[in-house]
């Protein structure tokens, strides 16, 4: 079942509509809702919609719950390649949770998270912007990895970054969410305008092995891959030194060590390498930029280090 | 005067990105000024070549107190402005949204902490602000209410209101909220446009400035004395919605005062011109924003309005 659970009028005979797909089965009443197109550049999420509702039309007698898929949050973005609400120039994910009584903006985002709220269980789907590519990640604060972790050790992704809290991500639709009560995870993975199959293949594993822990899911799981914690480790940041052209010699994934030399930023016009990009430290490069023109504090990488020996107490 | 590079970066592609502040008199950091953070921020900038003005000329007679130093920042952001963008050019990041910055951050925080360095240990800031939608407002004053601001110190610009803003979650990485963090007095002066200059608005957000400086002493001028300003709570503005979506005409001017019920303006259908809402004031008081563009959404605010 196809609903509206937002409606505004536009200037010129149209109307944004915010739609969600109910799948329902059996009698159980968990419900699961996947959440994607916050930001217009960032598509990895819409395969996996496609992909999570034909499984479950085929398969719709395996599945006791109810499963909300929520494509687009922010449709005039994805329609019109434009990564934050187009008009507006407003990043949708600053905004939450909203008011009834506000802007435009923000009554969408209040119906946006009064349907959304009551799930048991949200899962956001961003990929990373234009820039950056990433492997498949949950990103949670600490005061909420207490709660989430279990969850997210069932999503088949690689990393799970625990990070500080941020006063400005309290505008967020995973804060809004999880200080309501509905649990929200974060997905970040691949790049921004491209959809990566193989990614989205695993975190679609990950959805169904995620239903089978909530117990609303009767089929067979495929088993998901334990993922490195952020906890005890270190995450090393490569920024650009220079402004020019970033060409990498490292690949997404290596493993390298501190000093290994993983890119060159190059100025076309003199034809000189004006910096000499190298690791920060040793370890995993699961962050690696895609675009390759640079300003002095473009982020070229990140490196996630080895775990840390935890002294004896 | 002085003119001096308080920031740069390069650029692939353009020439260096040099961002200039003008210093005026000696001594104690008494009054920070910034112009255009946003690439459409003509007016704001446009005040600050103004302020120059009139401060050179305050310079030249003697006029700016002793042991008083003041800078001004006309433009922060020029790189989008002339290439007709609103946030920085490369990643659409807002500079006003990464105070206090970091130096081994990405592009835009080591902007915002370049110049966050420079702007820190004045007694007061001024940032000339502007609203993300289109419209007019008042001139006022806002300050944000980050429990270390006396929000009496608003009434020394003269202006009509002075609004106090509870801070919301992203206002945390602004100018004005980490200013007044590291101990300035803050204030975010409106001064109606942004990427239009209204040349009467600007000459009566110099003249507040001016007049709020020379309330602390920082110059000598004399400016014609002002509004008694009245102080209010955002929250307390009338926000009116508009109930239907097409082509918007207002039937007033901000700075009006209406009456509850009276007409502010029309929504038409943009096809066959029917009217499809009146747009009604649900309170009495004085029209403080208009929205300014000729096509409107449904549920977007066309106007507030101060009981």
């Amino acid at each position: 079942m196809i609903e509206t659970i937002a409606s505004v009028g536009l200037a010129v005979n149209e109307k944004l509509n915010i739609q969600k797909r109910r799948i329902k089965n059996g009698k159980s009443k968990t419900r699961l809702s996947l959440v994607t197109g916050t930001h217009g550049d960032e598509l990895e999420g819409q395969f996996l919609a496609y992909m999570l509702g034909s499984f479950l039309d085929e398969h719709i007698d395996m599945l006791d719950g109810i499963v909300d898929i929520y494509p687009a949050l922010n449709p005039m973005g994805i329609d019109s390649i434009t990564r934050g609400i187009p008009m507006f120039d407003l990043d949708m994910n600053r905004v939450f949770p909203g008011t009834k009584d506000g802007t435009m903006v923000e009554v969408i985002c209040s119906s946006i998270v009064d349907d959304i709220s009551g799930s048991d269980v949200c899962v956001d789907v961003h990929a990373s912007n234009i820039f950056l590519k990433e492997i498949p990640q949950i990103r949670m604060s600490v005061p909420t990895a207490e709660t989430l972790m279990p969850y997210a050790q069932k999503l088949n992704v690689d990393f799970v970054w625990v990070h500080e809290s941020a006063t400005v991500l309290e505008s967020t639709l995973a804060h809004t969410l999880n200080t309501r009560g509905t649990k929200t995870l974060v997905v970040e993975m691949g790049v921004g305008m491209r959809i990566t199959k193989e990614y989205c293949v695993q975190l679609f594993d990950g959805l169904i092995s995620l239903m089978k822990y909530m117990g609303m899911w009767n089929g067979e799981v495929h088993e998901v891959r334990e993922p490195i914690v952020s906890i005890n480790h270190e995450v090393g940041f490569v920024n650009s030194a220079a402004a020019g052209i970033f060409v990498p010699c490292a690949n997404f994934g290596d493993t390298v060590k501190k000093g290994d030399h993983i890119g060159d930023v190059i100025d076309p016009l003199s034809s000189k390498v004006v910096e000499k990009v190298e690791a920060v430290c040793g370890g995993l490069i699961f962050t690696l930029r895609e675009y390759p023109v640079v300003y002095g504090g473009s982020l070229l990488a990140r490196i996630l280090e080895p775990e840390k020996e935890c002294a004896e107490s | 005067m002085k003119k001096k590079i308080l920031f740069s970066l390069k650029s692939p592609y353009r020439e260096q990105l040099d961002i200039t502040g003008f210093k005026f008199g000696h001594g104690k950091k008494s009054m920070a000024i910034v112009g255009a953070m946003r690439g459409n921020e003509v007016q704001q900038m446009y005040v600050c070549s103004r302020m120059v003005q009139e401060l050179k000329k305050l310079e030249a007679t003697g006029r700016i107190a002793e042991d008083c130093e003041i800078l001004i920042v006309p433009c922060v952001n020029y790189y989008s402005m002339n290439i007709g963008k609103r946030f920085w050019a490369m990643d659409n990041t807002d500079i006003n949204r990464m105070f206090p910055g970091y130096n081994l951050g990405e592009t835009t925080q080591r902007i915002a902490d370049g110049l966050f360095s420079r702007l820190q240990g004045y007694e007061y800031g001024v940032q000339l602000a502007s609203f993300y939608q289109p419209g007019h407002f008042l001139p006022h004053v806002k300050i944000m209410d980050t429990g270390f601001t006396d929000t009496e110190l608003m009434k020394d610009f003269g202006l009509q209101f002075g609004i106090i803003r509870k801070p919301r979650p992203y206002d945390t990485t602004t100018l004005n909220y980490n200013w007044q963090i590291w101990e300035t007095k803050a204030f975010s002066v409106y001064a109606n446009a942004t990427d239009e200059i209204d040349a009467k608005a600007a000459e009566e957000t110099v003249n507040a400035i001016l007049r709020f400086m020379n309330s602390r002493g920082i110059v000598s001028v004399k400016t014609h004395p002002g509004y008694l300003t009245e102080l209010l709570d955002e929250s307390d503005n009338i926000q009116i919605q508009s109930e239907a979506a097409g082509i918007f005409m207002s039937s007033v001017e901000i700075g009006t005062r209406v009456e509850r019920g009276d007409v502010l303006g029309k929504i038409t259908d943009p096809f066959d011109g029917e009217v499809l809402s009146e747009v009604r004031s649900p309170v009495s008081g004085i029209v403080y924003f208009e929205y300014h563009s000729p096509l409107i959404n449904e549920k977007t605010v066309c106007f507030k309005i101060i009981k």
